[in-house]
């Protein structure tokens, strides 16, 4: 029994780094139809930058914090100079993504070799919280509430904030928002920088609970789009319920039938993307 | 007139090919000529149907590990395993066919990825039937059951793959002048109207969809065959990113930019990765160049420049695709 409980703590702790990763691709993707496939690759990023600032510094919080911000710096790079130029057209998005993640693949295996790398646990977090016979990990438990405030935080930001307004007004009718005298093309790159930023943000936590390796952006990649599809485009509560199923179907999937590992999570969302392309939250 | 002339000196030129250069080269221009046919068969979904797959290597790998499990297994007849490889290719074609052909646009292309990278997995974690990431190794060529040739050799082997490009490109292109071809073009440019004069638009897609897979893995057989070696590399989203990038260097659309686009890479490939082991970063580069620089593919500026300068020829079947 408590095996089961602690596998499902697993499952959900990694759906909510789902979670922030795939809050990110649904600003990026959802939000402004850019397909960026590089979104892994700034998860992965994130999780370099956190491990090197940590070793540079030694302080949990400045890595937590300026990793993310580099690749927030990147992303705006990525938007401002080259996506920006190909507004709807996909086939050059995809393309120019692509070139993106190849050339940030191979300076980050030059950078930081090939080895599986993980972020030493926080010592204020290394403990384990005792309820009866089981026990969690705290560092697990901080994720889980992360995810959570996170998820609280990006909400009240969309629906409740006038810059949230903003940029909901500014991504339906783009021309509008500009007549009104909304910045659009600077919001744009703002919310891109904000996507990068959740990612990369998602990579320190889960470079926290996985560790990194060449191949985890893909991986994630993946993940994310899953919990898009699964969850509908644009819905951050759909999103963030499909966070905890991809989560736990993934981690279940992986104790119980290694074999179909991938399987197990995209059976379902080839099948959500055949029978009803809006998700389950999506509009 | 003059375009017949011209075929048959390239056809004298790849005959001729394997006796004048170095087996080192030999090898190269059987690469070359393996990924002209995967980026054809690409090229009819990106192409002639603007549908963006990204999961074309699920169809090259999966004949690829078709005919390295038939011959470790000791079906020995080459052209048994490419009839099984590409069979196997053409079911796994139909399969996907169904699911990814409900969707358009970002949708076709997020489940062509989902759904390659899910035979991905399959053949990297079911280590009992592929070998998990070491892969099958020692695929030998056999011979070939006449006269005593053994695929064995390079120029032979050459030889062989040639013909299957020749056979490739002749059924394409025959195709594609075909009435069906037409309406496959006349589906890209306005479904909505061939929808109206009648046709059965998702049949022709799908059809189409199955073809496409079926030329993929023949290139995946032929390459199994080439390397003696699979891996789940071979069914990795790397191979689907080249074959789209080979697809649109050449010129999506047209009927030999993506055999050229995908002879260049090759090449460009083998050079660059002659003096540096940073061949991904380059490679990257070259993507972001062409979507920046060259959004029509090499050919497409040739095109230009002709159609400046003198009458159209075939090209003009293609289009602008970025």
């Amino acid at each position: 029994m408590g095996y089961w409980i602690v596998q499902t703590m697993n499952g959900i702790s990694f759906g909510m780094v789902l979670f922030v990763i795939a809050a990110g691709l649904s600003l990026i993707f959802g939000l402004m139809r850019i397909v960026n496939l590089a979104h892994g690759c700034f998860y992965a990023l994130g999780a370099y930058l956190a491990i090197a600032i940590l070793q540079w510094t030694g302080s949990y919080f400045l890595s937590m914090v300026a990793g993310p911000c580099g690749v927030a710096i990147l992303g705006m790079i990525m938007q401002r100079f080259f996506l920006h130029r190909f507004p709807k057209k996909p086939l050059s998005q995809i393309l120019l993504t692509l070139g993106f993640v190849f050339i940030l693949e191979d300076l980050a295996l030059l950078i930081w070799g090939g080895e599986h790398r993980e972020i030493p646990k926080p010592p204020l977090f290394a403990g384990v919280l005792e309820i009866g016979d089981m026990s969690f990990p705290t560092y697990r438990l901080i994720i889980i509430a992360t995810g959570i405030l996170l998820a609280i935080g990006l909400w009240l930001f969309q629906e409740k904030t006038i810059m949230g307004a903003t940029v909901r007004a500014s991504v339906d009718d783009p021309e509008m928002a500009g007549g009104l005298g909304i910045n659009v093309p600077a919001l744009f790159t703002l919310i891109f920088c904000l996507g990068s930023l959740l990612s990369a943000f998602g990579g320190a936590m889960g470079g926290l609970l996985t560790g990194i390796y060449p191949g985890a952006e893909w991986e994630v990649l993946l993940l994310a789009m899953a919990v898009l599809i699964l969850g509908g485009l644009g819905s951050l509560k759909g999103a963030f319920l499909a966070s905890l199923f991809v989560g736990l179907v993934d981690n279940f999937g992986r104790v119980l039938i290694p074999n179909l590992a991938l399987f197990t999570v995209f059976a379902p969302v080839a099948l959500v993307l055949a029978f009803k392309q809006t998700g389950f939250f999506g509009k | 007139m003059r375009w017949w002339v011209g075929k048959l000196c390239v056809l004298l030129l790849f005959i001729i090919l394997p006796h004048a250069v170095g087996t080192y080269y030999v090898s190269l221009a059987i690469k070359m000529l393996i990924f002209a046919i995967f980026a054809m068969s690409l090229n009819l979904l990106v192409g002639y149907m603007d549908l963006p797959s990204l999961g074309h290597a699920a169809f090259f790998g999966v004949a690829a590990y078709a005919v390295a499990i038939l011959s470790k297994n000791g079906v020995e007849s080459v052209w048994l395993n490419l009839m099984l490889g590409i069979g196997m290719a053409g079911v796994v074609a139909a399969i996907f066919g169904l699911l990814a052909l409900r969707t358009r646009g970002s949708y076709f292309f997020m489940i062509t990825l989902a759904l390659a990278e899910v035979l991905w997995g399959v053949a990297y974690r079911w280590r009992y039937f592929t070998g998990g990431d070491d892969g099958i190794p020692g695929i030998a060529r056999p011979d070939l059951g006449f006269i005593g040739w053994s695929l064995g050799d390079a120029t032979i082997y050459f030889y062989f793959v040639f013909f299957f490009f020749t056979i490739a490109y002749i059924l394409i292109s025959t195709f594609m002048h075909s009435i069906f071809g037409h309406i496959v073009v006349g589906i890209r440019e306005n479904e909505l109207r061939m929808r109206s004069l009648g046709y059965n638009t998702w049949l022709y897609q799908y059809v189409l969809f199955i073809i496409s897979g079926l030329f993929a893995g023949l290139a995946g057989s032929l390459s199994a065959y080439f390397n003696g070696f699979v891996s789940p590399a071979d069914l990795s989203v790397r191979v689907s990113a080249e074959g789209f990038l080979m697809v649109l260097f050449g010129g999506a659309g047209s009927l030999l930019g993506p055999a050229i686009g995908a002879g260049s890479i090759v090449l460009l490939k083998n050079m660059i990765s002659a003096f540096t082991a940073r061949w991904l970063l380059i490679l990257g580069m070259i993507y972001v160049f062409v979507v920046m620089f060259a959004p029509q593919g090499v050919l497409g500026i040739i095109s230009k420049l002709r159609l400046r300068n003198g009458p159209k020829h075939q090209l003009a079947l293609g289009r602008q695709h970025l």
